[in-house]
């Protein structure tokens, strides 16, 4: 019994260590917008394209802790998680677009610059209700989730995995690009939305807006974080894990296995348009752009560079990789492509359980 | 819901022009133990497979009770009450033993039935006679990767009893073990039998003698004898493809 006492009170101590850093490290970003304050040439003084900057990772956190939730426990590797999160900012666009209101450059009393600039006689029926906060908002989860369960509902059904799987979801955020790029979709074309005004009666320019907005993102980070950590700490979790690794077992067990995905792709799509609805009120714009295959595919690599199958991990992983790119992308930006798929191949080859790998250590058996 | 016999008749399944069931028929009453033999390839496993759901027949009737078992897939039988033991064993191995026992305990399979699932009193003691019974109690917290090939096969017959199936399809079982632990096997299945139904594929025929049971020999993908052991043993034809070889 003491053999296997060891690797047990190894790995509690291990976990009250990770508690205890990330409540540090909670606490140190929750810290920023308020150290933000302090003069200048303060030395503990943060400046505010740190505050700006780091509010966009805790959103890409967000959409990472996600992906790991499809990916890293129930084995369903989207290369479209992007979509889902660009679908919950056009969400969040739109109500921030309605609230601009009469105050546009062309100043028309109901519609949108963008729509009077296409000629647009009346608002199109699916922009009814974004004038309300509370259903946009369920929006910003409502359309990502349907998307997915669409999508889950078909693939999962006929049992398309693995590559083909990916392929699909590429295809979807593709296909979404295109869409909505054009003109005739009602929601910008290739400009998007941008030029937003306030958010639940605060002016967005604001610094108090922007340390709301962040603390909000913060918030909803921890949120799904603990919703994460619950869910793959239940049996339905270790059903995921197990689907992951030998799915047609599962069946065998009585599992019905479409449904179980589709539960977890369902809720990670919301989760990941969540983030996109914090992120869009942050940066201002929301365009096609954001469904660009490129940026699906950044989230996987931010994923496996902190460890899959972790939730700690993603995070971890989508602040390194941002980092290093807001800080390449300043230096030497020609390089950043070549970084990103460098570190992609290195990490698979080298650390194949990403860093957070290199702190737990060895013999700790597969992604857990 | 006990008292549910399985019925294969003229079951055929053609992979690719290549019969690997050919016109099987087979009956397994309630509460029967009953033992298949045969050569590789025989199609032992296939027919397996079809029982399960995992190959649809190309022709023939499968049923158990009164489900016709073609219509319905691999979940959908498994909560029928038809469990099954694969001949490659394969358990989870991210999960420890005591996880692969509690995925295996019947309880509801839903996505929220699993999220709001407790472990009860009652499932503990159940897994931890389970354990018990397969002789992995000290090996609860460990990681299913790091198993043994013949504790796999205990691992996976656990399963199969957390599953509480009406009818347990066991393919191979005792590849791997000891001869004592072929001995504990032959006796442990003979003790379900009774209370349920029991299919037992084996090349082992020491231990299908041990399990003293009716036994089926499949060849190229047919009947070709059935009966006792020692019957079996005596008939020419079993002689000529399996046992004389
Ligand atoms: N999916 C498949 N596609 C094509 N051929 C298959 C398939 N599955 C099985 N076969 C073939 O069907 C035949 C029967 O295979 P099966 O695995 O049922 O034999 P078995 O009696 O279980 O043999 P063994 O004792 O080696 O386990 C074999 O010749 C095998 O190659
Ligand atoms: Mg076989």
């Amino acid at each position: 019994m003491s053999v296997t006492a060891l690797p047990g009170a190894r790995a509690s101590g291990l976990r009250i260590g990770l508690r205890a850093v990330l409540i540090g490290a909670v606490l140190v970003l929750a810290a920023m917008p308020v150290l933000n304050q302090l003069p200048q040439d303060h030395a503990l003084h943060v400046s505010d394209f740190l505050v700006s900057v780091t509010g966009k990772w805790i959103c890409y956190a967000i959409l990472a802790l996600s992906l790991d939730l499809a990916w890293g426990y129930a084995g369903i590797l989207s290369l479209g998680h992007g979509a889902f999160f660009a679908l919950g900012g056009y969400a969040m666009g739109m109500h921030l677009m309605r609230l601009i209101g009469p105050r546009g450059v062309y100043g028309h009393p109901v519609l949108p610059d963008f729509m009077v600039f296409l000629g647009y006689q009346e608002l199109p029926w699916y922009w009814l209700g974004f004038d309300s906060f509370a259903f946009a908002m369920l929006m910003v989860l409502l359309v990502p989730g349907l998307v997915a369960f669409v999508l889950g509902w078909l693939c999962f059904r006929s049992r398309i995995t693995g590559v083909y799987l990916s392929i699909i979801t590429q295809a979807m955020t593709y296909a979404l690009m295109l869409a909505f790029f054009r003109n005739d979709m009602g929601f910008g074309g290739n400009n998007g939305f941008t030029d937003f005004k306030e958010l639940l009666g605060m002016p967005l320019s604001t610094t108090a807006a922007r340390a709301a907005l962040f603390y909000a993102s913060l918030v909803a980070l921890v949120g799904c974080y603990l919703l994460c950590r619950w869910i793959t700490g239940t049996k339905y979790g270790r059903v995921l894990t197990a689907i992951r690794d030998a799915e047609s077992r599962v069946r065998f067990l009585g599992y019905g296995v479409t449904r179980h995905k589709l539960f977890a792709f369902v809720l990670s799509a919301m989760m990941a348009g969540l983030a996109g609805a914090l992120y869009v009120p942050q940066v201002g714009i929301i365009n096609p752009s954001e469904f660009s295959p490129g940026n699906s595919i950044e989230a996987v690599v931010w994923v496996a560079v902190g460890g899959r199958g972790t939730l700690v991990g993603a995070v971890l992983g989508a602040f390194s990789v941002n980092g290093l790119k807001t800080w390449l992308t300043s230096t030497a930006p020609d390089l950043w492509l070549f970084v990103l798929g460098g570190l992609f191949v290195l990490v698979t080859l080298l650390l194949p359980r990403g860093l957070i790998g290199l702190v737990q250590g060895r013999g700790q058996g597969g992604p857990k | 819901m006990k008292g549910r016999r399985l019925y294969l008749d003229g079951v055929s399944v053609v992979f690719d022009g290549f019969r690997a069931l050919n016109n099987l028929a087979l009956i397994v009453e309630p509460g029967e133990l009953r033992a298949v033999i045969g050569p590789n390839g025989a199609g032992k496993t296939t027919m397996m497979d079809v029982i399960t759901g995992k190959t649809r027949p190309t022709e023939g009737v499968v049923s158990f009770g009164d489900a016709d078992l073609t219509r319905l897939d691999e979940a959908a039988i498994a909560n029928l009450g038809i469990g099954r033991k694969f001949q490659k064993p394969t358990v989870f191995d991210a999960l420890t033993v005591f996880e692969n026992l509690e995925l295996a305990l019947k309880a509801p399979r839903g996505p929220l039935p699993c999220l709001r699932w407790a472990l009860t009193g009652e499932a503990k003691s159940r897994i931890g006679a389970t354990l018990r019974e397969i002789g992995l109690e000290e090996r609860a917290q460990d990681p299913a990767a790091i198993l043994s090939h013949g504790q796999r096969q205990w691992l996976e017959i656990g399963m199969l009893l957390m599953q509480d199936p009406d009818l347990l399809l066991v393919d191979e079982p005792v590849a791997g073990m000891t001869d004592a632990e072929t001995e504990h096997t032959a006796r442990l299945l003979a003790g379900i039998a009774g209370r349920r139904s029991v299919v037992v594929v084996e090349h082992d025929l020491d231990f299908v003698r041990a399990l003293n049971c009716r036994v089926t020999v499949l060849a190229e993908g047919s009947l070709l004898s059935e009966g006792s052991i020692d019957h079996v043993q005596k008939d020419e034809r079993v002689i000529e493809v399996y046992l004389g070889r």
